[in-house]
Order: C-alpha cells, then structure tokens, then sequence
C-alpha cells in the first residue's frame, strides 16, 4: 500500500525532556521511557474503557503487559508524561514493515483537555525525528472530532478517507 | 442454519475459514465458503480453494465452495440475498504494528450495507 504523506515537514519539534504547567495549574514533565514498566501498567490498568480506540489499550493486565511489551522494544520510540511520580500520558512510534511508524497518543481522562497531548505528541516526533524517523502515521475513528483536531493541528493531513477509520500522516524529514 | 462464509485470501480470512468449519461441525450448520476477489491478498484463487479443500479434508466436512467474480463486497451480499442465507462470516480483521484492530474494506461494506446478520470472527 503506498501512503501519501504531506508536501510540508510537521514541526520540527523538540523532543524529550520537557516541562510545563498544565491548564489546570499541574506541573507535567514529559520523558524518553526509561525502563519504568510497572508504572505503565499501572497508568493502563487505570484508564477509561470509553477512551478505548481500536481494541487498544486492552483492558485485562494480562493484555496490557503483553500488549506494552510490543511497544517498548527498542526499535520503538516511547515518550511519557509525569505528574509526580504518576503516568499520566504516554505516546508512543512503533515501526511497521514498510520504513515508516504506526502512532498512538494515550492520556489518562482526569488529564485530559489541559494541554498535555499537545506537547505529548509534538515531544512524540521531536524524539522520532532524532532516531531518524522520517515517515509517520496513524489511524483514528471518524468522529472522534478532539484526536482528528489535534493530530492537524502538528502537522497531520488525512491520506485514506476511505474506511471506518481515518489514517493521517505525517512527515518528520524533507 | 444456513451459513456464508466469505473469504479471499487475507490472514485473518484464513482464520475465519477454520473457525467456520468448526463452528458449522459443531452446529451442524449448512455452510458454504465463497471465494471473492481481494486485491489486498497475496493468495489467488487456485491457492485459496487449495487451502479450503486441504481445511475441509482435514477436518472431515463437506461444504460448497463457490468463487465469486467482482466487487468483493457486492456480490457476497447479492449471493447471500438470492441464495436466502441466515448469516454471513467474515474474518474479523487484522492487527496494525501497534495493535491497533483493522476492519478489511469488505468487512465493512458488508456490514454497511448487508439485509443478513453478519458475524466477525475474533
């Protein structure tokens, strides 16, 4: 299958660390994932079945280890957000078979609307842009009108409008 | 029962292919396996009807195998409605690198536009 990805390069963004008060006043860093595992599955097994998308995060523990266990392999680029010593948000850039990389935003529901997953994504392919990764895209549900605003808003266009769901893309190089 | 099942050649067709026929056993429905065309498989048509031949073999049951030419989606659903089926099975998607579930395009027309309940095999 061959994607069209935009004319324009999204950014760039810097990546990781970054730090910033939320709109609710929360001082938020936001980090390269290091090795905290269990801190993950703790943030997973907390968030809302209804920000489900796609049969992702999965629900069970069982499900949300094997599942994180894929992502954070070292070809993957994974970025989280902290309050404190919680995960709050988590993004992360896993590579598909064609030189490009699958996106996916995760940010638990008392921090959302404040701001996080702006600087979640953008610090997202600011670290994706420093490990060389040049072609990114992802998959969103048609009427999920907050994640469609925000992946154009850094620099997604729509390429395939022909299915349930809507795949943007993104260029992180020239 | 009398059940459709729809395949052309993507893995998570395959799947639904041998959960089918196992599910039909059990039931001890009518099935028929109709081939169609999907541009997104590697497998052609002499492949697949292979593998549903070698599936059926295996497994001791008989079904009809009838291939149909065109639209995917349409002619499932125009087969279904002439030949008065119950159901429709169709395999239930594939995974993206992250995980993520995606509906095949024929699944989706199917279940757009299908008059006969359909089933998505997981």
């Amino acid at each position: 299958m061959t994607r069209e990805y935009p004319d324009e390069v999204a950014g760039p963004y810097e990546g990781p660390p970054r730090s910033f008060a939320d709109r609710d006043g929360r001082d938020i860093e936001i980090r390269r994932y290091d090795d905290e595992f269990e801190t993950l599955v703790e943030m997973y097994l907390q968030f809302d079945p209804e920000d489900r998308a796609q049969g992702i995060p999965p629900t069970a523990e069982k499900g949300i280890r094997k599942w994180l266990d894929n992502l954070l392999l070292d070809e993957c680029v994974n970025v989280v957000a902290w309050h404190g010593d919680d995960a709050v948000g988590h993004a992360t850039l896993v590579p598909d078979t064609e030189g490009a990389s699958e996106l996916a935003i995760f940010v638990l529901r008392e921090y959302q609307e404040a701001g996080i997953g702006t600087q979640l994504i953008e610090c997202l392919l600011g670290a994706g842009r420093e490990s060389g990764i040049e072609q990114v895209w992802l998959t969103v549900e048609r009427w999920n009108k907050a994640a469609t605003a925000l992946y154009r808003k850094v620099g997604f266009e729509p390429c395939d409008t022909s299915g349930f769901e809507l795949e943007m893309a993104a260029k992180l190089a020239a | 029962m009398k059940v459709l099942l729809g395949i052309g050649g993507s893995e998570d067709s395959l799947y639904a292919l041998e959960q089918a026929v196992a599910r039909a056993m059990a039931a001890g429905d009518d099935l028929t396996i109709a081939i169609v065309e999907n541009p997104d498989s590697s497998m052609d048509e002499g492949e697949l009807r292979a593998r549903v031949d070698a599936v059926l073999e295996n497994e001791g049951f008989d079904a009809e195998v009838v291939s149909l030419s065109g639209h995917p989606g349409s002619q499932l659903l125009e087969f279904a409605e002439r030949e008065e089926f119950d159901r429709i099975v169709l395999g239930g998607g594939e995974t993206s690198p992250l995980g993520k579930v995606q509906l095949g395009s024929i699944a989706e027309f199917v279940l757009l536009n299908a008059q006969t309940t359909v089933t998505l095999i997981r």
